[in-house]
């Protein structure tokens, strides 16, 4: 927090190092322990409790079990949808991803502070490095299965079908263009659209405290629209925690296809 | 903003923790953990589609047993017909000749009975002529005073008893 009276809503997401920032270093690189770390750590243990718990192996599955395979059954379904028989290698990868970068978005949403908690909870999937991380990761998955398999064949990915002869000088620029925006539309959607919703509740959550702290009028007619409509943001948050794990898998599948199949 | 005023100094940490945690998500539990799951989902599904088809071979070796039985029942309500009306014929035949037997034997006596009233009847009638005819001359003696001839007599009566 800024001076007192005035949130800035960008704090949370700020990075503070919990270990080692003196001298934990990596080829010259700090690579202190912060607080993304932790919750990086912290939803991957809460992700491998949740697929743990689904490893019972029973015919006649219980609810935790049937979670579990509910969400493989879901990616599989996605790979299969997307890329067909030929996607389901890539079950282990767009699960990790999808799971993970849900369990990020849903996890930076908690609402420690109701508990009494100090520590407010790192939205990981906030910060571009990270999802850029992710993004090039999933680019070059394509790139490399793309080359792999087609060779210098998967740049006609570049010319699409039914491409006019006379247009062939400008489409395969479009497509390039668009090929290469790929990992930068799919790393700041995701980053955008959590800082976007966290940013947002931060300020309807300072309008209801500066309102309510400035008398009964303001309260009431600043602070409690603020507050209904933080809670109904609240929901909304929740369903672009989803939502946005979702694209996220979605588009790297619908690339993966186009290296697996080449349209 | 956090994010890129903090780029230079946090980058490196924030690549080398992801690629620590999503190496673990992806190593662990996608490589290792989901196939798992994955393939207790397949071992259920290959089960219930075993099952089903247990239950249509099932259903299908019913469906033939009772097409054989009905076609044994059927042959054997046809042979139990057969049976049935043979004997009867059997029976009839056999009725038919013993009631032929006995109404021979019933023939037989009743002649002889016929034969036997027969023989009654005309010795009955001849004792009555002789009665008649004494008792005819018996009348005439005491009616007329005469006697009459016992020939004459008999013949007499003889013509009044037959006309």
């Amino acid at each position: 927090m800024a001076e007192a009276g005035n949130v800035d809503p960008m704090h949370q997401f700020t990075i503070e190092p919990i270990l080692g920032t003196d001298h934990w270093q990596l080829l010259g690189h700090s690579i202190a322990f912060t607080n993304s770390a932790l919750w990086m750590a912290i939803s991957v243990f809460a992700l491998w409790i949740f697929v743990f718990g689904g490893m019972k192996h029973q015919l006649v599955p219980g609810r935790w079990q049937m979670a579990v395979e509910s969400m493989t059954g879901f990616v599989d379904n996605l790979l299969a949808a997307n890329v067909g028989p030929a996607g389901r290698k890539y079950v282990p990868y767009i699960f990790s991803l999808f799971m993970f970068i849900l369990f990020c978005n849903v996890l930076g949403l908690l609402p420690l502070g109701l508990f009494g908690a100090r520590a407010q909870p790192f939205t990981v999937t906030s910060h571009f490095t990270v999802t850029g991380v992710l993004a090039i990761l999933s680019f070059s998955i394509v790139l490399i299965v793309g080359f792999a398999k087609h060779g210098f064949h998967f740049f006609s990915l570049f010319v699409p079908h039914g491409t006019p002869i006379w247009l062939l000088w400008l489409i395969p620029v479009v497509e390039l263009i668009s090929f290469l925006v790929r990992p930068f539309s799919l790393a700041l959607r995701l980053f955008v659209a959590m800082m976007a919703g966290h940013v947002l509740l931060e300020v309807l959550s300072s309008f209801v405290i500066t309102s309510t702290s400035s008398g009964f009028l303001w309260g009431t007619v600043v602070g409690i629209p603020s507050f209904l409509l933080m809670i109904a943001i609240c929901a909304l948050e929740i369903l672009v925690a989803g939502i946005q794990a979702y694209v996220f898998a979605l588009l790297t599948s619908l690339y993966l296809n186009d290296a697996e199949n080449l349209h | 903003m956090p994010q890129i005023a903090q780029l230079a100094e946090t980058y490196a940490s924030q690549v080398f923790w992801l690629a620590i945690f999503f190496g673990f998500t992806f190593f662990v539990i996608g490589r290792h953990m989901v196939p798992k799951v994955m393939a207790t989902v397949e071992l259920r599904e290959r089960q219930i589609v075993d099952d089903l088809a247990a239950a249509e071979a099932a259903r299908k070796a019913a469906d033939a047993a009772e097409a054989t039985w009905k076609v044994e029942s059927t042959r054997q309500r046809g042979e139990a017909h057969a049976l049935i009306a043979k004997s009867k014929l059997e029976a009839a035949k056999h009725s038919e000749t013993r009631l032929a037997a006995a109404g021979k034997v019933i023939d037989a006596r009743i002649a002889e009975a016929d034969a036997r009233i027969d023989a009654a009847r005309s010795s009955a009638l001849a004792e009555l002529e002789a009665v008649a005819s004494e008792a005819a001359g018996d009348i005439v003696t005491r009616v007329a005073g005469i006697t009459v001839d016992a020939g004459a007599a008999r013949a007499a009566v003889k013509e009044a008893l037959h006309g």
